[in-house]
């Protein structure tokens, strides 16, 4: 229960720390909050030679909301839940944050550690992808801006990010004019990771589904519903299209068993969630994004 | 062994030089080097919360940090919370409302309901139970931290909200 012996680094700049993943490449880890990390390294599931601690680094810790929300690497869970700037564009955003552990994980934790480590019941890989939201990786050969689905794809505790690459930003454009939102788990515990969930956020015309964008994780790993996404545009908000999209959203979960439960008994919850979540959206009358 | 560091950490109001590997967690420092047995280390993963510490005044999981990260930093831990020989309001409400049995999850528990109150002067049953579904007691069944900890909000909320 305690960590390999490592080295150690503690860079207070992007350069330093990008130059520090060039020289160690695949040997070294970026330690960000260390809410999942450390855990990793106390049960030596992790023994990395080399750790660089990029809480130092402090241009990476930042809200910026103008047009686009961009919110640093290094933010930590705590402050994107209590930020006004975060809800004011997009109030899923601290929803979603509300489940995420215990409000000593989330001092810790930040934005993009749970996305680079993507948990696939982790809520904001698939928060982050409703909300169609890109990141920025650099490493010493430069920038590269990466769309949350490409980040992801269909893996789990990985991405697409290269060894020598530090997500710097998480980037999520303004949300539509008037589009409401809707966010459910089932954990057993409240804080505890979820057997299910799923963020969805609606645009309507009147009563007419215009957009809708579905994010799960609880699953295999963090995804959009595409299914149920269909079954809602151009329908009118109500219990018919929420079912069929529950129904749609059953089919496109990529549900697995474990010793919390069934695939099946997934499955049946993100029909479930699904429909709730979409209930909240439309119960948002006149509430808007903004 | 990767060499030692020297770092400085202000704990419980006095600084402290220690001399540590980088692989040391915060939680061993503290028990080992500064000898302040009073955090406790359950499950060294995160999910007990008996090595909660206040750092710079918000509650973090002393075995999810390292020790090199501290430097520098302002930490509290059980021992720093009494004044002298007066025990804060949330270590007389656990000992008046029988909030601890063996007291191994107790410090943890007192500091995580320090930072509830210091948030909310004035907590819910159910907010405390939300607040502090991260600290695990084997002993009590919960409605006895429950209670002391909304008895202490209410004494610290009467001494002005006190922390
Ligand atoms: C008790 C407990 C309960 C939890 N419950 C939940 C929950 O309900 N939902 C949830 O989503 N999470 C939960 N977590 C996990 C928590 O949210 C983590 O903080 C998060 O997943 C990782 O973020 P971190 O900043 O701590 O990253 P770290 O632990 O420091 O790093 C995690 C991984 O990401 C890599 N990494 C981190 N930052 C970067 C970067 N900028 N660039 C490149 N790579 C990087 C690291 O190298 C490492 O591999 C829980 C954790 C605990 C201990
Ligand atoms: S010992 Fe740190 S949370 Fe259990
Ligand atoms: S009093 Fe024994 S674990 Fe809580």
């Amino acid at each position: 229960m305690k960590p390999a012996v490592f080295d150690y680094s503690a860079p207070e700049s992007i350069g330093e720390a990008l130059d520090l993943l060039a020289e160690h490449g695949s040997g070294a880890k970026v330690l960000a909050g260390g809410q999942s990390l450390v855990p990793m390294l106390n049960f030596r599931l992790a023994r990395p030679a080399h750790l660089i601690d990029v809480n130092g680094v402090g241009s990476l810790s930042y809200i910026s909301a103008n047009g686009s929300l961009r919110i640093g690497a290094m933010t930590r869970l705590t402050a994107v839940g209590e930020s006004g700037a975060v809800a004011g564009a997009h109030p899923v955003i601290p929803a979603a944050v509300a489940e995420i552990g215990h409000r000593a994980i989330r001092n810790r934790g930040t934005i993009g550690g749970s996305v680079a480590h993507n948990d696939p019941a982790a809520e904001l890989p698939a928060v982050l992808m409703a909300l169609d939201a890109e990141v920025t990786a650099r490493s010493t050969d430069g920038e590269r801006v990466i769309g949350m689905q490409d980040l992801i794809e269909d893996r789990l505790f990985d991405t697409t990010l290269g060894d020598t690459e530090l997500l710097t930003e998480i980037r999520i454009p303004a949300a539509a004019a008037g589009s409401t939102f809707g966010f459910r788990e089932f954990a057993r515990r409240h804080g505890d990771f979820a057997l299910a969930g799923v963020a969805a956020v609606i645009t309507t015309d009147g009563s007419t589904i215009t957009h809708a964008a579905l994010g799960a994780f609880g699953g295999t790993h963090a995804t959009r519903l595409p299914t149920a996404e269909a079954a809602l545009v151009g329908a009118e908000t109500g219990d018919a299209a929420f079912a069929a999209a529950g129904a749609g959203a059953a089919a496109d979960f990529p549900a697995t068993s474990d010793v919390h439960g069934t695939a099946e008994y997934r499955s049946h919850l993100i029909n479930v969630l699904t429909v709730r979540a979409l209930n909240d959206a439309s119960g948002q009358a006149g509430g808007g994004n903004g | 062994m990767a060499e030692n560091m020297s770092v400085v950490i202000n704990v419980n109001g006095a600084g402290r030089a220690v001399s540590v590997e980088p692989r040391k967690t915060l939680a061993d420092a503290i028990r080992e080097d500064l000898g302040l047995t009073g955090t406790h280390l359950g499950c060294e993963h995160g999910v007990c919360g008996a090595c909660t510490i206040l750092l710079d005044g918000e509650v973090v999981r002393s075995c999810l940090m390292l020790a090199v990260q501290a430097d520098g930093a302002e930490i509290t831990t059980i021992e720093g919370i009494a004044d002298g020989d007066d025990l804060h309001p949330m270590q007389s409400a656990f000992s008046e409302y029988h909030g601890l049995q063996c007291g191994f999850c107790t410090p943890g528990m007192i500091l995580a309901g320090i930072d509830v109150v210091s948030r909310n002067p004035d907590p819910s049953p159910q907010e405390i139970r939300e607040e502090m579904g991260g600290n695990i007691c084997r002993c009590t069944g919960y409605q006895k931290i429950v209670e002391s900890v909304q008895a202490a909000a209410a004494v610290m909320s009467a001494e002005g909200g006190s922390a």
